[in-house]
């Protein structure tokens, strides 16, 4: 499995309240819901996002509510992938769970900017940043995990 | 080796002798948890998977309580898909309005979560019954769907932070001093995957509310579940509530920790988180001059009987200033009775804050209590995220109920000796 596209970065502690605000957790509709992702921190993100894309933070991200929501708008806006320092550990499981990609690794996260062209391939762990040609390990997933991820989620790896 | 009090819990809960950190175990799960915002969620992973029954219909909790009384149709809709879904499984633990409270504050009062239990929710403040000494800890709506459908989920074994108090607190500071402390001393991941795992001398001295409080915010330093031992407090609250037995574990003398920590609970002073994360704490005497225009107090942090008490000992006979609205939101129905009884309505009221149904509401900026462009509150609650209240612009401190009840009379971030 591999992703491709242009870079959103953002900072440590990006928490699931800036990620898709609660006030909003009465919609149950998921296009309707992305439409304000990231919107209290970055207003920009939804009208640039395009699929295909890979969101970029720091440490602790996802940081917060046990929402679903969150991963889920993420993926629903078209990002395909998440790379952070470290990930809050209800996010992480629910990134996993819903089948939003996402990897860790310190190095890319301090060096990789906003609108960069990165290529992730999930099998070997191997960001590549296209604009510098510069590349970073992360530890790759489990085949399992992997396997939960290219299904789309773990009920959809259960229902295959 | 020995294990962590966390570590003997769950490795009961696999069937096996021993469990070791970074593990990965399934669990048997002795409660299920959802609430009105991610229980909609999990009811669709549940029927996309195609499951057609629960595990066990007395061991789920629904609890409608984030935007409830309903604030418009759309959550109205999302409290009847989980009115349909707990008619069809006769779950047992559904609780709508007029039997409802906030879940955290719920469960623990009505005896549905005990010392030993192994306790999954769809809400990240799940572990807030680690004070019982259960381990219990938040999860995603896909893993509540399946945890509903089968009795189970997979956890990774979590190392553990040995949070060792000592002392007793002093007047007017309590378990959310203890715990902004903790957050402010480790940060926002301090605890990230780990469990935090209170003990010590110390812990006789804090009362069954101060736990639920610090246990309740393990999640806000990361913490994948915060735990304390069971002693004679505990047990004396568990009993008349709880129906039939429950497990005592205890930590082995030799259990392994990843770091230690000692607090003096008497050198604690009241604490306020100010924006926009909870580990960002002042002690009160360096919060400088903070105007405020509203006091929230209530949540699932800080809505129990013994928060309303300290709320009620220093409003009574004073007056909420001018320019500050004071929301007070007892946490569950017994809760709500009990200040009715005791005389702390009236404190209230005549004070001039409004008392709300329970209610999670404003605190995740809800309903009942939205904050416009630039205005600033001081909550019992535990979150101070950018927006998390209302406006992007507005600001939440976080405090005890002793702080915000002080600030609500005096205009500005203050503490009780002010008055």
């Amino acid at each position: 499995m591999k992703a491709k596209g242009s870079v959103f970065k953002y900072g440590d502690n990006v928490d699931t309240d800036v990620i898709i605000p609660a006030r909003y957790l009465n919609i149950a509709d998921r296009a309707e819901l992305a439409t304000h992702c990231m919107e209290d921190i970055d207003t920009k993100f939804v009208k640039e996002v395009h699929k295909g894309d890979i969101m970029v933070g720091g440490e602790n991200f996802g940081c917060g509510s046990s929402r679903e929501h969150a991963p889920m708008v993420i993926k629903e806006s078209g990002i395909d992938c998440v790379i952070a320092r470290t990930f809050a550990r209800i996010f992480y499981r629910n990134a996993i769970n819903i089948g939003l990609p996402i990897l860790e690794c310190p190095e890319a996260c301090e060096k990789i900017d906003r609108g960069d062209e990165v290529s992730v391939d999930f099998d070997t762990g191997v960001i590549t940043n296209e604009t510098t040609g510069e590349t970073f390990q992360a530890q790759p997933f489990p085949e399992f995990i992997q396997e939960i991820m290219a299904a789309g989620g773990l009920v959809n790896s259960l229902t295959k | 080796m020995g294990m962590t009090m966390t570590q003997k819990i769950l490795a009961a809960h696999a069937g096996l002798d021993e469990v070791k950190a970074g593990q990965l175990i399934r669990a048997d799960l002795d409660m299920v948890l959802g609430n009105d915002i991610t229980t909609p969620v999990a009811i669709r992973e549940f029927e996309k998977a195609g499951f057609d029954g629960v595990f066990d219909r007395e061991k789920i909790s629904l609890v409608m309580d984030h935007f409830t009384p309903n604030k418009d149709i759309k959550s109205a809709e999302q409290c009847a898909q989980c009115r349909t879904f707990a008619r069809r499984f006769d779950v047992e633990h559904f609780y709508d309005v007029g039997r409802m409270g906030i879940e955290h504050a719920l469960l623990p009062e009505q005896g549905i979560v005990k010392a030993g239990d192994c306790i999954i929710g769809a809400d990240s403040h799940t572990c807030t019954y680690g004070a019982l000494g259960a381990f219990s800890t938040g999860v995603g709506s896909t893993d509540m769907a399946v945890g509903m459908a089968t009795g189970q989920a997979w956890f990774k074994v979590p190392e553990a932070l040995k949070l060792n108090l000592t002392g007793k607190l002093g007047e007017n500071v309590t378990g959310k001093d203890v715990i902004l402390h903790i957050i402010g001393m480790i940060g926002v991941d301090g605890a990230l995957y780990k469990s935090m795992e209170f003990t010590g001398e110390g812990v006789a001295s804090l009362t069954m509310e101060d736990r639920l409080c610090i246990a309740n915010m393990a999640i806000e330093a990361g913490g994948k579940n915060g735990i304390f031992p069971v002693d004679g407090i505990t047990e004396e609250y568990m009993k008349g509530r709880v129906d039939g037995e429950w497990t005592v574990f205890a930590a082995d003398e030799d259990a392994e920790y990843a770091a230690e920590y000692t607090v003096d609970l008497s050198a604690l002073k009241p604490t306020v988180s100010f924006p926009h994360l909870p580990e960002n704490t002042k002690t009160i005497d360096e919060v400088g001059d903070v105007p405020i225009q509203q006091v929230v107090i209530g949540s699932c942090t800080n809505g129990r009987i013994e928060d309303m008490a300290m709320a009620a000992k220093i409003l009574q006979g004073r007056q909420v200033h001018r320019d500050v609205r004071a929301i007070i939101i007892p946490a569950t129905q017994e809760v709500y009775k009990e200040c009715i009884h005791s005389g702390y309505m009236d404190i209230f009221i005549d004070a001039g804050c409004v008392v709300s149904t329970p209610t999670c509401g404003p605190c995740l900026g809800g309903h009942m209590g939205i904050l416009a462009e630039g205005e600033r509150c001081v909550a019992t609650t535990n979150r101070n995220f950018v927006g998390r209240m209302g406006h992007v612009k507005s600001e939440v401190y976080l405090a005890s109920p002793a702080v915000a009840a002080a600030s609500a009379v005096v205009g500005r971030i203050a503490g009780p000796d002010e008055l």
